[in-house]
């Protein structure tokens, strides 16, 4: 199987074509032939991670093949290649996982959609280019993979093209990515002209004798702006909340599940660049941290449900990153894992409460248990799962993030890390309680949404209960002797900071019990006696405007300027040379004829004698 | 003898230009499938001989000589080597796809495609020429239908536009001749005999100075076709006037004239000279690159982003060319053509806008995805190509370009500018180029449906041809690289080791 691990983005890579110029009119073949190339890609990543498990291909010892793409003789050789270890294994399955049950989802939801067969088309592209990223054996293939799933996000965030804010938002997206992966092409050309390769075990043999560290360092800074892009880390979070002008299915997959955490994959699979830099290290594990807590604080007073998970989201991706700063992959791979199962739930869950109300401020829901009441319990279990209430998914994960700050000394993170957990489990229930419980509200009628996109949740909600039970520090031989950097190592509990996390977990669902469990003018009061606070959540640190202000004053003014000059000065000066000649033309009307070939042939005779005269002595020497 | 392949790429075209002129004016379905079928033997021919090329001989093949003035070494001498055979094929797949685009036209059909096939005879004879002065005389023959062409079909200032480019490239090409005569003169002294073989010139060692002068002529003569900033300006408003085949040669064939002369008749003979003008080369071509992709951000004709972008884009194959290095080349010539391929397909896609809707103005457009959605399509994936996104050919061509420049290790100034740092400013490129090309897509073609283009009609037929040819190129290429930069690498290889063979000099800087 492993041998044949190639085929599995070959799948949906077919599938594309074949929806997007043959199944088109056919709507359920669309869905149909989209279905079965995911499937078959996580049939095949199944047998995939258990031949991992059983031949014994560790990190270590991972499988690689490759054919030569691209290669110019001793200069340059690009490779297509497969790189197999556990972590690839892993993230295999969670992608075909995630997007499969996506894909079967999106029946429902996309169900009369008049787009229907290219969001198929589009999500299978996705798909695709997203498991070509994972299989990725060198930097050059990541980027080119990385690239496409960008596309991917844009074509799909601006799925809706009618309306002028997804436009906008999918433009958003590419560019601030762009800006990212303009740093990522820096780094990994830096690592080139020093090692000479792109391969992946090559620059980890190479890279820890090499002695340079000023120049390392630089590389791998410029690569970690290309995570900060992909997964939307401060400061260029800004695309992913506007990304949620997409069809829901989308920002589950694709936001939330898989594309966004590639940032954080390719930190796992240059890992070994980043863990000889301390400082590099400490640079990404405080803007993962700084992330975390920055957009927590965004989450809990925005009214969007979409949005209030964007910002979960960034949040719980700066948890990931922060994980991989402070030396710990393990712990960042297992809650990249964890969370793309509870996120993808939350997300499906708020894309079938959006399906049934066409609403999508939490403030115009309420009581929607009565009514939708698996979406509503699976929503809960997600909840409860990112929230870190044991002995949930998220829980395992986030405590050994936690854990592992505490135990390397990175006290002020921990402090951080622990205060996001409040925040998380605090804004969740906010949305819980003001959405889901409650009375209803007048004029919603809220029905249950088909098997097709209840299934999806049911499995997502098993998953989000027992994942993390694969990595709990209760488990000898579990994932952090499966997936990790160095040597594999089995980490002790620490009661006291996960008797602390549940504490604060519970304490934040307390919290948003008493401001929004029944209705109750506390949280106006709250906004209204620190406005000032109040108003800087909730208009997201007004950072949008101020990239708005440098894009629109600063960008364009300049490109005006730029045209004035190239429309007026450089085209001035030689129109002025125009005009000295007619002017001259003028007085010598004689030789004005104002035909084209003559003004040719005195330009050619003209030329003929300077060359001649010029060449003269040389001229002399070849008649003589 | 061996078929004549390549006069027969280039007769092809002057053959259906004379059947053309044989057809009465009114027959005008006729006219365009002759011009089609004349310009479709010569893209079967040029598709055969691209594969045919042998990579294991390298070196220029498909040879044909005819002695033509003896007394000064003119011969008719043609064949392709890795660099000129990828052009040879763009030219043969863009007028093929240009023919089509000019389906609709209807004002003076007949001289239009004579004109059109006599431009194109033209771009073909100076790829495959081998003889510096055919080389130069066919340049000329492609100039001069181009004044004609927009002048007369043209639109927007036409005429002052016409006169223009016309006025630029002859001057151009004047420095051009200055320096070819003096090239040829003190070659004729140093052989002992007259000739014009390229090859033969390039044997010949030609003193320091002389290679610093006769290469800045040639930088200026073939700069201007590129074109180098500030000698730029005749192309946006040219291709803006042009009807829309023209457009599609003018910027996807022209220009790469410019800078396929400035490495066959400069880097290629004066490898000393272009070392020296290689890093003026090297901080013109930065200018090129972001002044030109600023400049398009705020354009509101479709035509002037196009225009301006390919200011933007040609800066990338100077670059190529100012790294003298394999890479940079390779990523030169490749770009070149995926430019080329690239732009042919952004006119046509905006001629039929234009010719549907009459105006190119962005303003009036929005949601057009809604009536044109295979246009729509065409335009993104043009797009695309632009801003370098993988499995498009304009990104490999573009990541070698970087690459070669990346790790060209050289400082200019005296020491103080890394030529590392021109290439980082050059690559920050590609952040302005999605700006601007997705700020375009957005506001052509989403957003809310508008009830005044109703009436347009999607592309479909022959409109589609080009579309649907060029993509397939594009995408071809991007996939498959080596198809392509296998060939090129073969043309490059023997150019760097002469470029690398002349000792070193310092640069003008």
């Amino acid at each position: 199987m492993i041998n044949h691990a190639w085929l599995i983005p070959v799948f949906p890579a077919l599938a594309f074509p074949i929806i997007i110029f043959l199944t088109r009119r056919v709507r359920p073949l669309s869905a149909l032939v989209g279905i079965a190339a995911i499937g078959a890609s996580f049939v095949m990543a199944v047998g995939v991670l258990r031949e991992v498990l059983l031949n014994g291909v560790t990190m270590a010892h991972p499988v690689e093949y490759a054919s030569t793409w691209l290669g110019i003789p001793g200069l340059l050789k690009i490779e297509a290649g497969v790189l197999i270890d556990p972590l690839a294994a892993v993230m295999l399955l969670v992608v075909t996982l995630v997007a499969l049950l996506v894909e079967i989802y999106s029946v429902g939801y996309m169900h009369g959609d008049p787009g229907f067969s290219t969001f198929f088309g589009y999500l299978s592209l996705f798909s695709a280019s997203m498991l070509g990223l994972v299989l990725a054996n060198n930097y050059f293939m990541i980027f080119f993979f990385w690239e496409l799933v960008g596309l991917c996000s844009y074509l799909l965030i601006g799925f809706y093209y009618h309306k002028q804010s997804a436009a906008r938002a999918g433009l958003k997206a590419f560019v601030t990515n762009r800006v990212a992966d303009f740093g990522f092409m820096l780094g990994f050309f830096f690592l080139f002209a020093i090692f000479g390769t792109f391969n992946f075990r090559e620059l980890a043999a190479a890279i820890p004798s090499y002695q340079n560290t000023g120049f390392l360092a630089l590389a791998a800074a410029l690569v970690f702006i290309g995570p900060i892009g992909k997964s939307a880390q401060f400061p260029l979070h800004v695309w992913l909340p506007d990304a949620m002008e997409g069809p829901t299915p989308v920002s589950a997959l694709i936001h939330a599940a898989t594309m966004v955490a590639a940032g954080v994959y390719l930190l796992a699979r240059a890992f070994v660049l980043f863990a000889s830099l301390p400082g590099i290290m400490l640079l990404v594990a405080y803007v993962g941290g700084f992330t975390a807590l920055f957009a927590a604080t965004i989450a809990i007073t925005q009214r969007d449900i979409k949005r209030i998970l964007a910002y979960s989201t960034i949040s719980q991706l700066g948890y990931m990153v922060m994980a991989m700063g402070i030396g710990s992959m393990t712990a960042g791979m297992f809650h990249l894992m964890t969370h793309a199962f509870f996120k993808a739930l939350l997300f499906l869950g708020a894309g079938s409460v959006i399906h049934a109300l066409e609403e999508q401020d939490i403030f115009r829901m309420g009581g929607l248990y009565k009514d939708m009441k698996v979406t509503v319990s699976t929503f809960v279990i997600a909840a409860l799962a990112l929230a870190g209430v044991p002995p949930l998914a998220g829980f395992w994960s986030k405590d050994e993030i936690l854990a592992g700050a505490f135990d390397h000394g990175f006290t002020g993170l921990y402090i951080i890390g622990t205060l996001v957990a409040f925040l998380t489990a605090f804004y969740m229930f906010r949305l819980i309680f003001v959405a889901f419980f409650g009375d209803r509200r007048a004029g919603l009628h809220a029905h249950e949404s088909p098997l097709t996109m209840t299934v999806p949740l049911v499995i997502l909600a098993v998953l989000s209960v027992v994942s993390g039970f694969v990595g709990a520090p209760f488990v000898s031989h579990g994932f952090s002797s499966f997936v990790y950097y160095g040597e594999p190592h089995h980490i002790e509990p620490n009661y006291g900071v996960m008797l602390l996390s549940t504490i604060v977990a519970l304490a934040g669902i307390g919290l948003a019990w008493l401001l929004y469990g029944r209705p109750s003018d506390v949280p106006a009061r709250l906004a209204e006696r620190y406005r000032s606070i109040y108003k800087l959540l909730v208009n997201k640190y007004y950072i949008d405007e101020v990239y708005l202000w440098l894009f629109h004053r600063v960008g364009l003014g300049l490109a005006e300027a730029f045209n004035w000059h190239d429309r007026h000065v450089v085209d001035g000066v030689f129109d002025g040379v125009g005009d000295v000649t007619r002017l001259s033309g003028h007085k010598l009307r004689l030789l004005q004829t104002g035909n084209l070939q003559t003004y040719a042939l005195v330009i050619f005779t003209a030329v003929v004698i300077i060359a001649l005269w010029m060449a003269a002595p040389v001229l002399g020497g070849v008649i003589q | 003898m061996n078929f004549p392949i390549l006069t027969a790429i280039m007769l092809a075209p002057v053959a259906g230009l004379l059947l053309i002129l044989l057809i009465p004016e009114r027959e005008q379905l006729t006219i365009k499938i002759t011009a089609a079928a004349a310009t479709f033997v010569s893209l079967v021919l040029a598709v055969l001989a691209y594969v045919q090329y042998d990579h294991a001989r390298g070196g220029l093949q498909f040879l044909q000589d005819i002695s033509w003035v003896p007394g000064f070494g003119i011969n008719y001498s043609v064949g392709v080597d890795g660099i000129s055979m990828p052009l040879v094929l763009l030219t043969a797949i863009v007028i093929f796809t240009g023919v089509f685009a000019s389906w609709d036209m209807t004002q003076r059909v007949k001289e239009f495609f004579i004109f059109l096939l006599m431009l194109v005879t033209g771009v073909f004879g100076v790829f495959i020429s081998r003889d510096l002065f055919f080389f130069y005389l066919f340049f000329e023959v492609a100039v001069i239908p181009m004044y004609l062409l927009i002048g007369i079909w043209g639109s927007t200032r036409k005429e002052y536009a016409a006169m223009k480019l016309t006025l630029y490239l002859l001057v151009g090409s004047a420095f051009a001749l200055i320096g070819i005569i003096a090239l040829f003169l003190y070659a004729s002294q140093q052989l002992g005999y007259a000739t014009f073989d390229i090859q033969t010139l390039a044997t010949v060692k030609y003193d320091l100075g002389f290679q610093k002068f006769v290469f800045f002529l040639m930088l200026i003569g073939f700069g201007v076709l590129v074109p180098i900033w500030p000698l730029h300006l005749w192309s946006p408003d040219g291709h803006v006037a042009a009807p829309t085949a023209v457009s599609m040669l003018h910027a996807g064939v022209l220009m790469k004239l410019g800078a396929y002369g400035l490495i066959r008749a400069g880097v290629f003979l004066f490898p000393e000279g272009a070392k020296f003008w290689a890093p003026l080369i090297a901080v013109l071509c930065i200018v090129n690159v972001v002044y030109g992709a600023m400049i398009a951000m705020v354009q509101r004709d479709l035509k002037f982003v196009i225009g301006y972008s390919s200011v933007s884009h040609m800066g990338y194959v100077l670059l190529g060319i100012a790294s003298l290095n394999i890479l940079g080349l390779d990523g030169a010539v490749s770009q070149m053509f995926a430019h080329g391929i690239m732009t042919a397909l952004f006119f046509a896609l905006v001629g039929n806008i234009y010719h549907k809707a009459h105006t190119r103005e962005i303003a009036s457009f929005g949601g057009l995805a809604h009536q044109m959605p295979r246009v729509a399509a065409g335009f993104l994936i043009g797009g695309l190509a632009s801003l370098g996104l993988p499995g498009l050919n304009n990104f490999v061509a573009e990541f070698l370009i970087f690459m070669g420049s990346f790790t060209r290790d050289q400082a200019l100034f005296g020491g103080i500018l890394p030529f590392r740092i021109l290439s980082i400013l050059a690559i920050s490129g590609i952040v302005i180029t999605a700006t601007y090309i997705l700020r375009v897509v957005m506001k052509t073609f989403f957003g809310p449906r508008k009830p005044e283009w109703d009436h347009l009609e999607d592309a479909r037929g022959v409109e589609m041809v080009p579309v649907v040819v060029l993509i397939a190129t594009l995408l071809l290429f991007g996939l498959l690289p080596s198809l392509q930069i296998d060939m090129i690498n073969n043309g490059i290889t023997p150019l760097v080791a002469k470029v690398e063979a002349a000792k070193a000099i310092g640069g003008i800087f």
